[in-house]
């Protein structure tokens, strides 16, 4: 997930109430037909739920399914864990807004799972029973580690799922039309009935019919995108290069540059790099936390314990792969068919993270806004954004109720003492509070910049979840010690770079941005091209540090620009020259201007009432000190550190001597928890 | 089912299992780097060599294209030659241990 999409759907609250006015993207007529298709999809996901609690009575059926799960299932609910709306809809936008820069970002996702399958995925399986807590206790002091895995595991969890109930609400909101605060209660009911009632049963099917949904409705929307171009690649490429629509996003993204080239070469631009993703060495810090941290993701740890033996967990992270793998492909076509379909102007204008690239191309693939089929295919494709939330909120609040329950209560206050029922008790319990509690935090934090949160939570588990797991499984110095420190140390940098990081939200550019919509810009006289300004070291590109020189990219000569008008005053011009026109066509042209230029003063004005008497972030600064949005560049290295100093500082005699055990037991499967017996 | 007692430290020993952390391990390093190599190698690309990802070869498709496609086909190549690997070769290395786990003193 990324963090400007999170960021994106945010910006989609302020963003669709002025383009719908809260009435959704389905038209009225059409609600029923997007009624009926949730309502099919709730009442399948029902059905799994009473089935699956039919069965779910031990803690082994409750927090694994009784270990059950074949590696093909398996390998199908690890996609439909996986893929957030943000994989669904937001890739998909920035494909279709950005071009090649959205689909480089799709290829981090997918490599991510080879240290899932390489170093994660068997050993885990072979040692573990249902948390990450209990693959570290496994030879490392059993309360300090299970504590501390619990926190990490409750950390990362309820960042993501957050951004998840944000993202969520207001995807309904804006698709439907539901009521943001409707939204997050039904989404958050829903999620709570499958835990509380189905376990990881009703879960695991949940997430397999979503991923099966999604799936579905991509490769029907490729069919008719790239099906009409033969199914070549240069032929439907060209199509987007010779796109006017296209062309014009591209000179509108790079500005001055745009000036020397031909409609043909901007078009060509957008197959390029370099739209979007603007620092590379933030790039490669995300790229760490991606590829490190989707393999210390408690709720995708979790899905391993679910299969009978290692050979099922490989097989499931093969099957996870080539669906994950097969989707990202398909995002190619379906952002840029909806590039050239919809157009980047038309997206963007609904919402600027280009969220409703996907659910726009299904319309106008089903004959348009105007058409039956067009409103069924958008009210589908709305339904299965809906699974998707859903479904990879059940994970999330199933990966942090075990951990409250199993490590926590289970594990440290009960001394790993709890009769069976109590335990069944105690997970039920932790998934109705962890429930509550999302929908809780999803309420409290409407309209809130939700942007570093899934970043956050991924650069957690990269350098705090993943150091630890890691280094227990394969070094054999490794004790509880390191384990401790560095997973406390990991985590604290990750979200304290985080908080000082430009994802925040920094006053002073908002006002700026404001002033300038209301009072217009003076007169700029023409200036010569600058040159690049590289950072004065490599310590200036990370931190804003005294004495520093900041990197600043080359500026092209402009010419001249004449002083804008503030808002106000622009009205009035427009409104007088309303009253002077009487072609039909320029004074439809004249009131969407001032359509536009009245929701521009309303934005600025509101942004003002805001934030016009703050000067900092909630971290007191006025401008970023940590210049990546990603952390992990700085704080994986850092936790892997931690736990090998640490481990090296003391000697822990559990540690050391269960390590010929846990390494026999990862590598062979010897004594591993079994499938229960039905 | 009781789970008989283990000497792990005798089978952590045994040469058929030092055998198979060895072939492992080297194997499993190797792939990795690879793939951690050959993903890096995308966004430093796309950031310092534009030149060369601009290049087109086939209609509008660029060699940008071609690579970012190619790291799919990476991706899953990776996984298809460990599990082949793990399929064929672990799995009956460990399997052996196994059987013969409790004699292991």
């Amino acid at each position: 997930m990324n963090l400007k999409l999170i960021g994106g759907t945010a910006a989609l609250a302020v963003v669709s109430t002025l383009a719908y006015a809260g009435t959704g993207a389905v038209a009225d007529e059409f609600k029923w037909m997007t009624f009926a298709v949730f309502g099919a999809i709730i009442a399948l996901t029902m059905y799994i739920t009473y089935w699956a609690a039919r069965q779910t009575h031990t803690t082994s059926e409750f927090y694994a399914a009784g270990r059950s799960v074949t590696g093909v299932q398996n390998g199908w609910a690890i996609a439909g864990d996986y893929l957030s709306a943000a994989s669904f809809l937001g890739i998909a936008g920035l494909i279709s807004l950005y071009g090649y820069d959205g689909f480089m970002y799709s290829v981090g996702w997918l490599m991510a799972y080879i240290t899932v399958l390489l170093v994660i995925a068997e050993p885990c399986r072979n040692i573990g029973k249902y948390t990450l807590g209990d693959i570290l206790a496994f030879r490392n002091n059993p309360k300090a580690s299970k504590t501390v895995a619990a926190l990490s595991t409750i950390t990362v969890s309820t960042f993501y799922l957050t951004a998840q109930m944000v993202g969520g609400g207001v995807l309904i909101k804006t698709l439907i039309g539901i009521d943001y605060t409707v939204s997050v209660i039904g989404v958050g009911i829903l999620m709570m009935a499958y835990v509380v009632f189905g376990g990881m049963k009703a879960t695991t099917w949940v997430q397999i019919v979503k991923a099966v949904l999604l799936v579905t409705a991509s490769i029907v929307l490729v069919l008719f995108t790239w099906g009409q171009y033969g199914f070549s690649l240069p032929g439907f490429l060209q199509t987007v290069v010779s796109d006017p629509k296209v062309q014009a996003q591209v000179a509108k993204l790079i500005g001055d540059a745009a000036t020397n080239m031909t409609a043909e070469e901007m078009g060509q631009r957008f197959l390029e790099p370099g739209l979007f993703l603007k620092n590379p060495i933030d790039q490669i810090s995300l790229g760490m936390a991606l590829v490190l941290g989707t393999a210390g993701l408690p709720h995708i740890l979790m899905r391993f314990f679910t299969v009978p033996t290692a050979q099922d967990a490989r097989k499931s992270v093969i099957w996870a792969m080539s669906i994950i793998g097969g989707f990202y492909v398909l995002t190619l076509f379906l952002g840029m068919g909806a590039a050239i379909n919809v157009g980047p102007a038309f997206i963007s204008g609904l919402d600027k993270g280009g969220n409703m690239a996907a659910p726009l191309l299904a319309q106008y693939v089903g004959g348009g806004p105007e058409s039956m089929l067009g409103n069924l295919f958008l009210a589908f494709v709305a339904a299965v954004a809906f699974a998707t939330i859903v479904a990879v909120v059940a994970g999330l609040v199933l990966a942090a109720a075990s951990a409250m329950a199993h490590d926590i209560y289970v594990g440290v206050i009960k001394g790993d003492h709890a009769s069976p029922r109590e335990q069944v008790v105690a997970a039920r319990t932790a998934s109705v509070i962890v429930g509550i509690l999302a929908i809780y935090v999803g309420i409290a934090a409407e309209g809130q910049n939700v942007a570093h949160l899934v970043g956050m939570a991924f650069a957690v588990a990269a350098s705090s979840n993943l150091p630890a797991i890691f280094l227990t499984l394969y070094w054999k110095r490794c004790n509880s010690y390191g384990v401790v420190v560095g997973m406390l140390v990991g985590s604290l940098t990750a979200i304290g770079l985080v908080m000082v990081s430009p994802n925040m939200t920094y006053p002073a550019p908002i006002i700026k941005e404001a002033r300038k919509v209301l009072d217009g810009t003076p007169a700029q006289p023409a200036h010569d091209a600058i040159p690049a300004v590289p950072a004065s070291s490599f310590a200036c590109q990370l931190f804003d540090l005294d004495g520093c020189v900041k990197a600043e990219p080359a500026h092209p000569a402009t010419p001249a620009m004449e002083a804008q008008p503030g808002a106000a005053e622009k009205l009035a011009l427009l409104n007088e020259k309303l009253a002077s026109l009487s072609d039909e066509e320029e004074i439809a042209a004249v009131k969407k201007d001032i359509d536009a230029t009245e929701k521009a003063k309303a934005k600025a004005e509101a942004d003002l009432a805001k934030f016009g008497n703050q000067t900092t972030s909630m971290m007191g600064l006025e401008k970023p000190f940590f210049l990546l949005k990603n952390p992990g560049l700085i704080s994986i290295p850092l936790g892997f550190l931690c736990v090998i100093v640490f481990s090296l500082l003391f000697r822990d005699k559990r540690s050391e001597d269960m390590w010929g055990e846990l390494y026999v037991r990862q590598n062979t499967g010897i004594h591993a928890e079994g499938a229960t017996a039905h | 089912m009781s789970k008989p007692e283990m000497n792990w430290a005798a089978i952590n020993a045994d040469p058929r299992f030092q055998a198979l952390h060895r072939k492992k391990s080297g194997f499993l390093w190797g792939l990795m780097i690879f793939a951690v190599i050959v993903y890096f190698l995308l966004p430093i690309g796309a950031a310092y060599y534009q030149d060369l990802f601009k290049v087109k070869v086939w209609g509008p498709v660029n060699l940008g294209i071609v690579f970012a496609l190619c790291e799919f086909v990476v991706a899953w190549s990776i996984a298809g030659i460990y599990a082949k690997r793990a399929n064929r070769d672990f799995d009956a290395m460990a399997a052996e241990i196994i059987k013969d786990a409790h004699n292991i003193k």
